[in-house]
């Protein structure tokens, strides 16, 4: 097949641009593989593996652009390929022409006095000497990035505390600062509490539940997800709870995390109890020694999100009374257990967003024992994300193993589309779980780029007399601009169910391939 | 600076650096951004990027930013003056009958380009150490010659600056500071030594140069004293220069100020309007007193502890070389002198040029040449490129030095200093390398220059100085 490739030396273009780039390129006429990436060592390797290394390639530095063309036509074809790959890295011109281009943080922010922050979503390779150097000029962070080194991320907190500066991350997704949503984050009302949260869909859940409670966020600041480990010691999320504490803006301080170390989950609930304003935590799957841990310093703690969401509501002063809970619907558990077959016992929860994956595991682990997952604690009951499902199998697409080198499942749904198929075929599944999350950063329509393979799934399954139950929810607010209402009726268009909220996700699941009322 | 509640009272401004639909996001709310055009710093070499990490660490940074600010005091502060012209044998440090020095970092005989071995024998032959060029080439193979850079013994040397005992020197003394720097004249265009060529015009020329075009200079020197280069530097870019490809207006402006003292001095009418015909022969006559003027004003910042400005970029037309004022008196750092892009003249072809040669970018090192190209619009159609092009250089050099020339403006920027210190450590976090306009001399020896164009060092010579530098004080 005539390939093309070409180095284009010291031309620098960052991995997101280039993953949508190689995904335009491989939609060519004739093309039937496309590259374009920086000659990374682990970019390289990817190479190798496909039989597309060649000795240039292999010379090239990380600051060099390779482009790779595979075509099944004639060599003017893959010459043609080539030159429509060269002119998709054409970028579009970016504001007026006059505008200064900077081309590192210092410089910008000796230009912008006015600067306050810096979002930063470089290689992981780069991303602490950049979150440094946005420290050194005197911004808060917010570093998007993943693959960060634990003890980059210690220094690099300490030095922002010490400076009186937010080190939001590395691998914080979500934030919304005076009332600007940052990377993933939903439109929510702006409103009186303010959230705290070492995990990005935590976050996104946690603010669309208060919104949706007709309540509004002043501040969501984002730790990333190892702010609670022990070697950290929740550097970010103490200094977030006390810039709350003492923003005039908040009233009620909400904090959000899977499961922290118990030394440093104690220290959080301390400054929380020290706090004035009343406070509500979240720990997904608490233990009841968390919990009276929590009950001793007369804090608030819970381990779904909806309860922790009204308890926050609640304390902002709204009524319970006049609020809608979104029960959950028994007649709708029973008519779905009544559409199951005996064999059809199984969840299978495929996910985009970590927490919404957690919180429905451990909703299922409340009833069942045999509980697996790519995210598991327990040795045992891991599977690795090319493993076939067993018993109930929760994946969640936003982990390392399926987001190296390919966008995360928010944007590009090709791994969960595949999964998804897998699954709609196994005769033992009962339910099938996806979420489908809403606002900045994510996919334009995700229910839509979901929906043909469910339409042909269930049409499948029918033929052959099976019910395939799909369980939908969609992680959003009216105000995304997916449209939420549209998502939703996409989903209940095609019979797919619609959950309301992420516990609510996770508690339909279970019951739906269960018996009896331990809802 | 702002603090964590400071940015809750404030509106969000951010800045971005990455995945640039972040920048859309944020700008569709409403607030303002600033997506930075990023590439991994260091070339994305975990080592340099290591030694960068290191060097930001507060009480190093502090220590640098004053090294620095010291160091470009002093290049701004320099006023070298003109004060002679002399042989070298009886001027330039180190000079012997059988010494020749060349452009660029040091290089044996054996490992030169063409350009220069075309110099190095036709040198040979004036000095008359060698009947012709073939007898050059084995004298200078045989071991007998001294080879050195001229940079070692504070001269430049443009293309491929070969410097014999003969040959008449600018004098250029940097008043405030004492030092001198060195170096010849101009042969103007275009089939000269200093390009690779040698036939018997080009020793012809350069024996009158010796017997003449020199002696009248230092005798129109004598009866001037002095003439202050860096004011009239200074006019000249506001002339439409930028000193380095273009001197229309340098060179009128020299030879203005020489004109009465060779008038005045004792040769022949026909020797003067011969001297008078070649200076008007190019514009170029003033090139090399440009080069010597920045030399001597660069050399006044090397040697400061903790500074990571360049003092000095050259190239022998294999390497090219930098040094850093915190790095030491002889310290090379080296990478593959690059190919120029820029016009031919006509008949030439991309495979006749030779590497980047000659220590002229010791204009950009001060600030000058490529870095005011925004001064001299009229030079776009010699080297390509556009108009705005030649702004923007000046504007993106801003981003790797250390400060501006308040001495030394550009009208269109509104008189804005030209951009000045180059700091080693901003070319590694921009990845924006120094932009050098210059002439492109034919790859084998003899033939001469071939066009002019755009060109910048190899990073590899600043990870290697770079990573010397962490090494040193770290």
């Amino acid at each position: 097949m005539p390939t093309r490739s070409l180095i284009k030396k010291n031309k620098y273009i960052d991995s997101v641009s280039l993953m949508a780039i190689s995904t335009k390129a491989a939609a060519l006429d004739g093309v039937v593989n496309a590259v374009a990436a920086m000659a990374t060592p682990m970019n390289k390797d990817v190479l190798t593996n496909q039989g597309l290394m060649t000795d240039d390639i292999a010379e090239a530095t990380p600051g060099d652009l390779v482009l790779i063309v595979v075509t099944n036509g004639d060599e003017a074809g893959a010459d043609a390929a080539m030159n429509a790959l060269i002119g998709l890295l054409d970028r579009k011109p970016t504001g007026q022409a006059s505008e200064i281009v900077h081309h590192t943080i210092a410089a910008a922010a000796a230009a912008r006095p006015d600067a306050n922050i810096a979002v930063i979503s470089v290689n992981g390779q780069y991303a602490a000497h950049e979150a440094g150097k946005a420290l050194d000029a005197g911004l808060n962070v917010m570093l998007f990035s993943d693959n960060v080194p634990l003890a980059d991320e210690i220094a690099l907190k300490r030095r922002a505390h010490d400076a009186g500066l937010m080190m939001m991350g590395p691998d914080c997704g979500t934030a919304i600062i005076g009332g600007i949503s940052l990377c993933f984050a939903n439109k929510v009302r702006r409103g009186r509490i303010g959230i705290v949260a070492a995990s990005g869909t935590g976050a996104q859940e946690m603010s669309v539940r208060i919104h949706d409670f007709g309540a509004g966020v002043s501040e969501l600041i984002g730790t990333g997800g190892r702010d609670l480990s022990a070697e950290v010691g929740a550097i970010m999320m103490l200094d977030g709870i006390a810039a709350l504490d003492t923003d005039p803006g908040t009233d009620v301080i909400t904090v959000i995390s899977k499961p922290p170390a118990a030394a440093v989950a104690e220290k959080v609930l301390d400054r929380l109890a020290a706090s004035e304003k009343p406070a509500v935590a979240c720990f997904l799957g608490a233990g009841p020694e968390l919990m009276k841990a929590a009950e001793v310093r007369g804090v608030q703690l819970f381990n779904r999100t909806k309860p922790a969401a009204l308890a926050a509501v609640i304390a902002g002063g709204a009524r319970e009374a006049d609020l809608d809970l979104h029960e959950i619907n028994r007649p709708l558990i029973e008519e779905v257990r009544a559409k199951l077959a005996p064999e059809q016992r199984y969840i299978r929860g495929l996910f985009c967003g970590g927490t919404l994956c957690d919180e429905a595991m451990f909703l299922a682990l409340e009833k069942f024992g045999d509980v697996y997952s790519n995210i598991q604690k327990d040795p045992a009951k891991r599977l690795k994300g090319s493993d076939p499902s067993r018993a109930h199998t929760f994946l969640d697409f936003g982990d390392d193993e399926f987001t190296n080198g390919k966008p995360h499942p928010m944007i590009d749904p090709s791994n969960r589309i595949e999964r998804f198929n897998a699954e709609s075929a196994d005769p033992e599944v009962g339910v099938i779980v996806m979420d489908f999350v809403l606002g900045y950063g994510s996919n334009p329509d995700p229910v839509g780029v979901m929906l043909p393979a469910i339409i042909e799934a269930k049409g499948a399954a029918a033929k052959t007399g099976r019910h395939l139950e799909v369980l939908g929810y969609v992680l959003g607010t009216d105000r995304d601009e997916q449209g939420f209402e549209e998502q939703v009726k996409k989903l209940t268009d095609a019979g797919v169910t619609w959950a309301s909220s992420s516990t609510n996700t996770g508690i339909l699941a279970r019951e739906f391939v269960s018996e009896g009322e331990d809802a | 600076m702002s603090t964590v509640v400071g940015l809750f009272n404030q509106q969000l401004s951010a800045i971005n650096v990455g995945a640039e639909m972040f920048a859309d996001d944020i700008r569709a709310q409403g607030a303002t951004v600033t997506h930075v055009d990023w590439a991994p710093p260091g070339g994305g070499r975990p080592d340099v990027i290591a030694a960068l990490t290191a060097l930001s660490r507060s009480d190093l940074a502090a220590k640098i930013a004053d090294a620095n600010a010291e160091a470009v005091e002093r290049i701004i502060t320099s006023q070298p003056v003109l004060v002679g012209y002399a042989p070298a044998i009886d001027v330039v440090p180190g000079m012997t009958r059988k010494t020749i020095l060349h452009a660029g970092p040091p290089i044996e005989f054996k490992d030169m380009a063409g350009t220069m071995v075309g110099a190095v024998t036709g040198a040979l032959v004036l000095e008359g150490l060698a009947d012709n060029v073939d007898e050059a080439y084995d004298l200078a193979a045989s071991g007998e010659i001294t080879f050195s850079p001229c940079h070692e013994h504070q001269t430049v040397g443009s293309m491929a600056g070969v410097t014999s005992a003969s040959m008449f020197m600018h004098v250029v003394e940097n008043r405030p500071y004492g030092n001198v720097a060195y170096t010849n004249l101009s042969e103007q265009l275009a089939k000269i030594l200093r390009m690779g060529a040698n036939d018997q015009s080009v020793i012809d020329r350069l024996k009158w140069m010796r017997d003449v075009f020199g002696p009248i200079l230092r005798d129109a020197m004598i009866s001037a004293k002095e003439i202050d280069l860096r004011m009239m530097l200074a006019q000249a870019l506001q002339m439409g220069d930028e000193a380095h490809n273009r001197n229309n207006a340098g060179t009128t402006l020299l030879i203005q100020a020489l004109a009465p003292h060779i008038l005045d001095s004792a040769f022949s009418t026909k020797d003067k309007q011969d001297v008078f015909n070649f200076v008007a022969s190019s514009d170029y006559f003033s090139g090399p007193t440009w080069m010597a003027c920045a030399k001597a004003a660069v050399d006044s910042a090397h040697d400061i502890d903790y500074s990571t400005v360049v003092t000095t970029m050259c190239r022998n037309g294999v390497e090219f070389g930098i040094r850093v004022s915190g790095l030491g008196q002889h310290r090379w750092f080296t990478g593959p002198a690059q190919y120029i892009e820029g016009p031919l003249f006509p008949g030439f072809t991309k495979e006749d040029r030779g590497r980047d040669i000659g220590d002229s970018a010791i204009t950009e090192t001060y600030g000058i040449g490529g870095f005011a190209m925004a001064c001299a619009p009229a030079i776009v159609p010699l080297v390509g490129g556009t108009v705005e092009e030649a702004i923007d250089y000046s504007r993106q050099m801003l981003e790797i030095t250390t400060t501006t020339n308040p001495n030394l403006t550009i009208p269109i920027l509104a008189f804005r200093g030209t951009a000045t210190g180059i700091d080693i450590r901003k070319v590694e976090e921009t990845g924006i390398l120094p932009l050098i306009n210059t002439a492109i001399a034919h790859k084998d020896a003899g033939i001469g220059m071939i066009g002019a164009g755009l060109t910048h060092p190899p990073i590899e010579a600043f990870h290697a100085a770079t990573l010397a530098f962490a090494a040193k004080y770290c």
